[in-house]
């Protein structure tokens, strides 16, 4: 028989999801990061040490978490916002690279537009080309029944090497070695915050399109439609919602913020496009919509997190011989635990289980 | 000595009390009624003594022994079988490999077949179930495939035999050949509990009938003789409700709604054949049937979700088709009749469920952009008239009872004043209370000179609502006439093709 506290304990436990859950996931991720490193003969303690330092210890510390936060943020939401209509958008990093190439077309060319005009069209171009790289795998499932997430790892391989063919042919820059293209013109750069690190206004386009997103998705006609289409299509389907169209739409939105997350960075931080510059952005996506929980605003705050352990891994490395490579020990253990929440039910319940078998045993034996 | 005994029941679920100290004994070798509306706890009472949820407090005796049941098998072990609303049986296989599967006779590493269709066959001739021990289940009825069921806890020596909503997918004529054969088993020494809100079931075939109402149980082991429908539903539902009312009309208006040379074929196979119907303003046209005949199909069609392979479909004399959205737009209304799965999106909210499919009127949206405070004050304004049991409108859909999700999709349909509507299976899965109040309201409708649609299992409903009945079997309407035409017996058969219909089209 279970006592009062416990049965009030197990229905919370029972619905245990969404912030907490996030929470309680990321930091078991990083006590058992703790063991691991304990175990491969580092000190944890030390190791963690560094990585706030890293991040948070100067100015040039928080420049450099905002800076990483930002395309973490962008892929992060368009994740997210795919999976409102039930999509797998696998594809973010292939939109990444689309939207850098439609900022930098428009960006490396010098037309002699004030910046209020040049910045806006860099930054649509990287929109559009993002939206349509991402509606064309919505239009494939839609039409052909193609598998999105099929689709948006091929595409993904598509795009890439595209732009890398671009880069080391018709748009490499002049003189240049590596493959990459001219420097991005003055009008079509992101202003920095701080004149001397890398950190742009882009975090705050990421933070205001966080909020604007969760206002579409709560607020809007079409929002809704895409919450009916993920959470139920017949129902969806009865109530005479076209179902292709809002599946298209969502991998274009979708898309879109994934184009912005490439401009961003070529308008930004590189400020041209260069070869191979995602250190895999689009896939870090993922774990940050799952860390936010699928929600829009907590995204903001997800990123914020990845942005600091991928900060402070220089630290790390440079001061304790950690390869940087540990901070994605700890950002796999999040994803796995907030993607399990059994699991992370099942690890705060041991003791509970454990005397549920003794009363069993008892009963058995009486 | 009792069969089963079970004490001071309780179980606590987040927001409910399921169970509340609930006491309930059923007798060696009677058959015993669980009586309760939908979300009454008559379910979770038999999930706990199953084994399939564990209760926070209380006690189980199973042949005056104190016993913790906390897994199926564990309840299978004590001879305690259950067979479920949907039946967990394999089609493609046959019914003695359904029956023994978990546990098989083996010989060496193989399975002993030979052995276990003989035993099986045995068992059907002792219980007189009439079924071949190797025909495959994909062959059977639903009966038989229900009399599989009953063998399979029987084989695993199940003397306590639990049926949840036994009768819900039979027809009348199954429903008969049921009650033999669970005469025959209390005959045999068996005990068996019925779990039902079907008030004139529990007094045909019941010896004792206990009531459970919102988790406490009203009255238990009360001898159902000498009860009257009347008592039970009041026990039930804890005030009077009149479950006979119904008034018909005879004067119905124009044709509103008229479908002709219907035909579909999926995948090769013709479901709706030649079919015709029509349907006159003011006028309620009940559509009977078994179940698989084209019905599904048929409310796909008319509701414009799925292209018929030829049709003419006329509403008001002008032709209309489309998408679902053009149907809508047109006056057509919809209860689907899966509300979980076509009628409700449960994960959203009351307010947003109560819009679904109306969401672009102008009065939710302007511009793409909802019209919040509208919205909120419209869904108040439905769930106050509609009587929906809820804290808020903000309330998750998949938080109500089945009832109260039914009145959400009444309340969503009703109040865009539909000209024509698809009513399927308005009721299913609904308590006696909803089950009244939807009924009352869709009379009020057909009153104001509206075309309705009935489609229904519930044959019960059909003949109660009805102004005329029109039977379908095997893609075609074989039948149709007014509705005191045929008594149950006689539409049993008709639904069965078993005799063809002479009723004259209106």
């Amino acid at each position: 028989m279970k006592k009062k506290n416990d049965v009030q304990r197990e229905n919370r436990l029972s619905r245990l999801d969404g912030a907490p859950l996030s929470i309680i996931s990321l930091l078991i991720s990083i006590v058992i990061s703790a063991v691991i490193l304990a175990v491969s003969g580092y000190n944890p303690f030390e190791a963690y040490s560094a990585i706030i330092a890293g991040a948070f210890g100067s100015l040039r510390g928080i420049a450099q978490t905002l800076t990483q936060a930002t395309p973490l943020i962008f892929t992060g939401l368009a994740f997210t916002l795919a999976k409102k209509a039930n999509l797998i958008n696998l594809g973010v990093e292939g939109q990444l690279y689309m939207g850098a190439l439609g900022a930098a077309i428009v960006g490396t060319v010098d037309l002699h537009l004030p910046m209020v005009i040049h910045l806006p069209l860099a930054i649509l171009g990287g929109l559009i080309l993002g939206a349509l790289f991402g509606a064309l795998i919505g239009f494939l499932k839609v039409k052909f029944g193609s598998n999105e997430v099929v689709a948006g790892v091929m595409l993904n391989t598509i795009a890439t090497l595209f732009v890398s063919y671009l880069l080391n042919g018709p748009m490499l820059a002049e003189g240049s070695s590596v493959a990459q293209t001219e420097r991005v013109v003055e009008s079509a750069r992101l202003p920095r915050i701080f004149q001397s690190y890398q950190l742009t206004i882009a975090i705050i386009i990421a933070v205001i399109a966080c909020i604007l997103v969760r206002w579409f998705i709560n607020r809007t006609t079409l929002g809704y439609e895409i919450r009916c289409v993920g959470l139920n299509p017949k129902a969806a389907e009865t109530a005479g919602i076209s179902i292709g169209k809002v599946l298209i739409l969502s991998m274009c939105i979708s898309g879109a913020i994934a184009g912005m997350a490439g401009a961003s960075h070529v308008l930004g931080v590189d400020r041209r496009l260069i070869d191979g510059f995602s250190s895999g952005y689009g896939f870090n996506g993922i774990a940050v919509s799952a860390l936010a929980a699928e929600n829009p605003v907590g995204v903001i705050f997800a990123g914020l997190v990845f942005g600091v352990l991928k900060a402070g891994a220089m630290e790390l490395n440079r001061s304790t011989g950690i390869p940087t490579e540990f901070v994605d020990v700890i950002q796999s253990m999040v994803v796995i635990f907030v993607s399990a929440p059994l699991l992370v039910k099942g690890m705060l319940h041991i003791k509970n289980n454990y005397s549920g078998k003794k009363a069993a045993k008892v009963a058995k034996e009486a | 000595m009792n069969a089963v005994e079970m004490h001071g029941i309780v179980k606590q679920y987040p927001l409910v009390r399921a169970l509340d100290n609930v006491n309930f004994e059923v007798e060696k070798g009677e058959i015993h009624s669980i009586l309760g509306e939908n979300g009454a706890g008559k379910s979770t009472l038999m999930n706990v003594l199953y084994g399939m949820t564990t209760c926070d407090e209380g006690e189980i005796l199973i042949d005056g022994k104190k016993v913790s049941i906390k897994h199926p098998s564990q309840a299978i072990a004590l001879g305690i079988g259950m067979v479920h609303q949907h039946f967990m049986l394999t089609p493609v296989m046959t019914v003695t490999e359904n029956i023994i599967v978990g546990s098989e006779p083996v010989k060496g590493p193989f399975v002993d077949y030979k052995t276990a269709s003989k035993k099986v066959a045995e068992m059907i001739e002792e219980y007189h179930f009439g079924i071949d021990a190797n025909a495959r289940v994909q062959t059977l009825s639903v009966g038989q495939q229900q009399r599989v069921e009953i063998l399979k806890a029987l084989y695993r020596g199940a003397n306590i035999l639990i049926l949840d909503e036994p009768t819900a997918v039979l027809t009348p004529q199954e429903v008969e050949e049921l009650f033999v054969v669970l005469r025959d088993l209390k005959a045999a020494g068996k005990s068996i509990i019925i779990i039902t809100h079907k008030l004139k079931e529990t007094q045909e075939i019941a010896d004792r009938v206990s009531v459970l109402r919102a988790g406490v149980m009203i009255d238990s082991g009360l001898p159902v003789k000498g009860c009257s429908i009347n008592d039970l539903a009041l026990m039930m539902v804890g005030r009077k409700v009149d479950l006979s009312f119904t008034r018909h009309r005879d004067d119905p208006g124009d044709v509103a709604f008229e479908v002709k040379d219907l035909n579909l074929t999926i995948q090769g196979v013709p479901v709706l054949k030649d079919l015709a119907l029509k349907v006159r303003k003011g006028q309620i046209l009940g559509i009977a049937g078994i179940e698989g005949n084209g019905q599904t199909e048929l409310i796909e069609v008319l509701t414009g979700l799925r292209k018929p392979d030829s049709m003419t479909l006329l509403k008001d004399g002008e032709p209309l088709s489309g998408n679902a959205a053009r149907f809508l737009s047109a006056g057509v209304g919809h209860i689907p009749e899966d509300r979980l799965k076509r009628g409700l999106v449960t994960p959203l909210s009351i307010e947003d469920n109560i819009i679904l499919g109306y969401h672009k009127l102008n009065k939710f949206a302007n511009r793409g952009i909802r019209k919040a405070g509208a919205i909120h004050s419209f869904a108040e304004e439905k769930v106050e008239e509609f009587k929906v049991k809820t804290p808020n409108v903000l309330e998750k859909c998949s938080s109500l009872s089945g009832g109260n999700q039914q009145k959400v999709i009444i309340a969503r349909v009703f109040s865009q004043d539909p000209d024509v509507l698809i009513a399927a299976q308005p009721t299913r899965g609904v308590d006696v209370g909803a089950q009244e109040f939807i009924h009352s309201r869709l009379l009020d409708l057909r009153d104001q000179g509206k075309a309705i649609i009935l489609i229904s299992a519930d044959l019960d409903e059909v003949r109660r609502l009805s102004d005329r009945v029109a039977v379908i079997y095997d893609g075609r309407i074989v039948a149709e006439s007014n509705h005191d035409e045929w008594d149950e017996m006689e539409l049993g058969l008709l639904m069965t093709g078993g005799k063809e219909g002479g009723g004259e089209s209106a």
